[in-house]
């Protein structure tokens, strides 16, 4: 099984310059393998999905990227994930400094217990010093991109528990990005969420490229298609297939892959 | 048919049963409560807010011990607050990597259900033995040795309560550890180790043994916590076990009055908790 595929010289190189390059990832949690030998890049200012059945190792390899496993004891990483060409999986990594360059949204929106400004006010005083005036611009700006602007504009002084599901999952977003991040991670940002927050999420996706660097974890695969410009496909830990979605969707190169996609199996 | 009928059968014996339980133990409340209400309620006049303990015989009130069980609950619980919510963020944030957390939590727990007056002979040993007397700071280190058990595993039970999920949202912004812990988990638990503390506050205000060994009593208005303070849990003791009616009378309201303050802990307690748990 061929798993690096997006290097091999053979085939078509990716045309972007690469925002992070995964070097031979291994992961373990305790004594059991999640990730088997990846290898990919990952290309700047676009959107690239990971797509696989369940336990296939997408999340896993996304939090591998912005080192979450850290806070865990038994999770460790071996290899080398170069982001802006330095190694992150070095002791010497500054985590705090990676994650404010390396964001994530999550699967479950997971508010502050703050109001909906501090919500947002919070990752961004952890690094700048903004007066208030900035401040509120900076939120404004965030709530705007989230679409969640119209919506909270008149409650910004309430808990950001007191949104609904679909808004408090914007609002992790808007936190998200009013830190500008170079690169977000979305771990299954809309599989907790009805249709229409759905809708306006993937949106977003597409107008955030413009800026960010964007890595999607969805277990739904029309929603790879519909959003991403890249995709790979994982399954039992290993990287089966990454290419352009046009191509992993109309023409696969591995059959497994086309197994997936049209739904023969997973 | 018959299985269904004797499942009914015992469905409504078991629920008599369990209401019949529930009754004595309500009952048993209720009859303390009752009894407290009358014989102190009768007393209760606002000299006993005004004039000191009374030499037996004599008409008087409940003043000083009243102010000296708040001195002494206060310095004791302003010890005891800031050391108990450290050592449960401790226990929860810190210590899934080491040996120090589960032998913690071990101790706290002894310590907790440790009888009060083995601490108060433990302040008496090691601080009023080798100071020569008794003294208000004594009692009130006491009371803050019962109240820091509490504090301890209500802050370590309510921040774990809190989801990692939160905790991984605050670190992928960029958080440093410990205003991940201070500005979001904390915040998230507070509603909890609020009720902690007070919690803590009501059970150390009606102790008794540990401070006859370490305050003591003082029949006056002492405000010097160098030397003995009176305190309501060791009047009552005092005027109980005396003789003297008016005496008797004085130890009922003092009872009515620790009970009283305890409920009001309590139920404030509980409407912080039902108010602050969301979704």
């Amino acid at each position: 099984m061929d798993t690096t595929v997006g290097l091999d010289p053979k085939r078509k190189a990716i045309v972007t310059a690469p925002k992070i390059q995964i070097r031979q990832l291994n992961f373990f949690y305790g004594e059991y393998q999640g990730l088997k030998s990846i290898s990919m890049d990952v290309p700047e200012n676009k959107v690239t999905a990971f797509i696989g059945p369940s336990g296939c190792g997408k999340s896993t390899l996304l939090r591998t990227l912005n080192r979450m496993y850290d806070l865990y004891p038994r999770q460790r990483a071996e290899g080398e994930i170069l982001f802006n060409g330095a190694n992150i999986l070095t002791p010497k990594q500054d985590l705090n400094l990676l994650r404010a360059k390396i964001g994530m949204v999550f699967q479950k929106p997971t508010p502050f217990p703050m109001s909906i400004y501090d919500n947002i006010a919070f990752g961004v005083r952890l690094y700048e010093h903004l007066p208030k005036a900035q401040m509120d611009e900076r939120v404004e700006w965030a709530l705007r991109k989230a679409a969640l602007w119209e919506e909270a504009k008149d409650k910004l002084n309430q808990s950001g528990l007191s949104l609904s599901g679909g808004q408090q999952q914007r609002l992790c977003i808007a936190r998200g990005i009013a830190v500008k991040p170079e690169v977000l991670l979305l771990d299954e940002p809309t599989s907790a969420l009805d249709p229409i927050s759905t809708a306006k999420i993937e949106e977003l996706v597409s107008e955030l490229t413009q800026d960010y660097t964007i890595v999607i974890v969805t277990h739904n695969m029309q929603q790879a298609a519909r959003v991403s410009d890249y995709t790979a496909y994982m399954y039992l830990g290993e990287l089966i297939e990454f290419d352009s979605t046009d191509t992993i969707f109309i023409k696969p190169r591995n059959q497994a892959t086309e197994d997936y996609i049209t739904g023969r199996f997973g | 048919m018959d299985l269904y009928s004797k499942r009914i059968a015992v469905n409504r014996i078991g629920l008599a049963l369990s209401m019949a339980a529930m009754m004595i133990g309500l009952g048993a409340l209720a009859w303390i409560l009752g009894t407290l209400m009358f014989k102190g309620l009768g007393a209760l006049k606002p000299q006993v807010f005004l004039q000191m303990t009374p030499p037996p015989g004599n008409d008087g009130g409940l003043l000083n011990a009243i102010y000296g069980s708040l001195l002494m609950v206060g310095v004791g619980t302003l010890i005891a607050t800031p050391t108990g919510i450290l050592a449960g963020i401790y226990l929860a944030e810190y210590g899934q990597r080491s040996w120090l957390a589960p032998v913690t939590r071990f101790v706290n727990d002894i310590l907790l259900s440790a009888p009060s007056i083995i601490l108060g002979l433990f302040v008496y040993a090691i601080y009023v033995a080798n100071v020569g007397h008794f003294s208000g700071w004594a009692g009130a280190f006491a009371l803050a040795l019962i109240a820091i058990p509490v504090i301890v595993r209500a802050t370590d039970n309510m921040l774990s309560l809190v989801p990692n999920s939160l905790r991984e949202a605050a670190a992928a912004l960029g958080a440093p550890r410990w205003k991940v812990i201070l500005q979001v988990t904390l915040r998230a638990a507070r509603a909890g180790v609020m009720t902690g503390i007070l919690l803590s506050v009501a059970r150390i205000s009606g102790e008794t043994a540990p401070l006859l060994f370490t305050s003591l009593n003082n029949q006056f208005w002492s405000s010097d916590l160098n030397a003995p303070v009176a305190n309501l849990p060791v009047v009552i003791f005092q005027f109980a076990m005396s003789p003297y009616e008016d005496w008797k009378r004085l130890a009922w309201v003092g009872a009515l009055l620790i009970t009283l303050s305890v409920l009001l802990l309590s139920i404030i307690a509980r409407v912080l908790t039902r108010q602050k748990i969301s979704t």
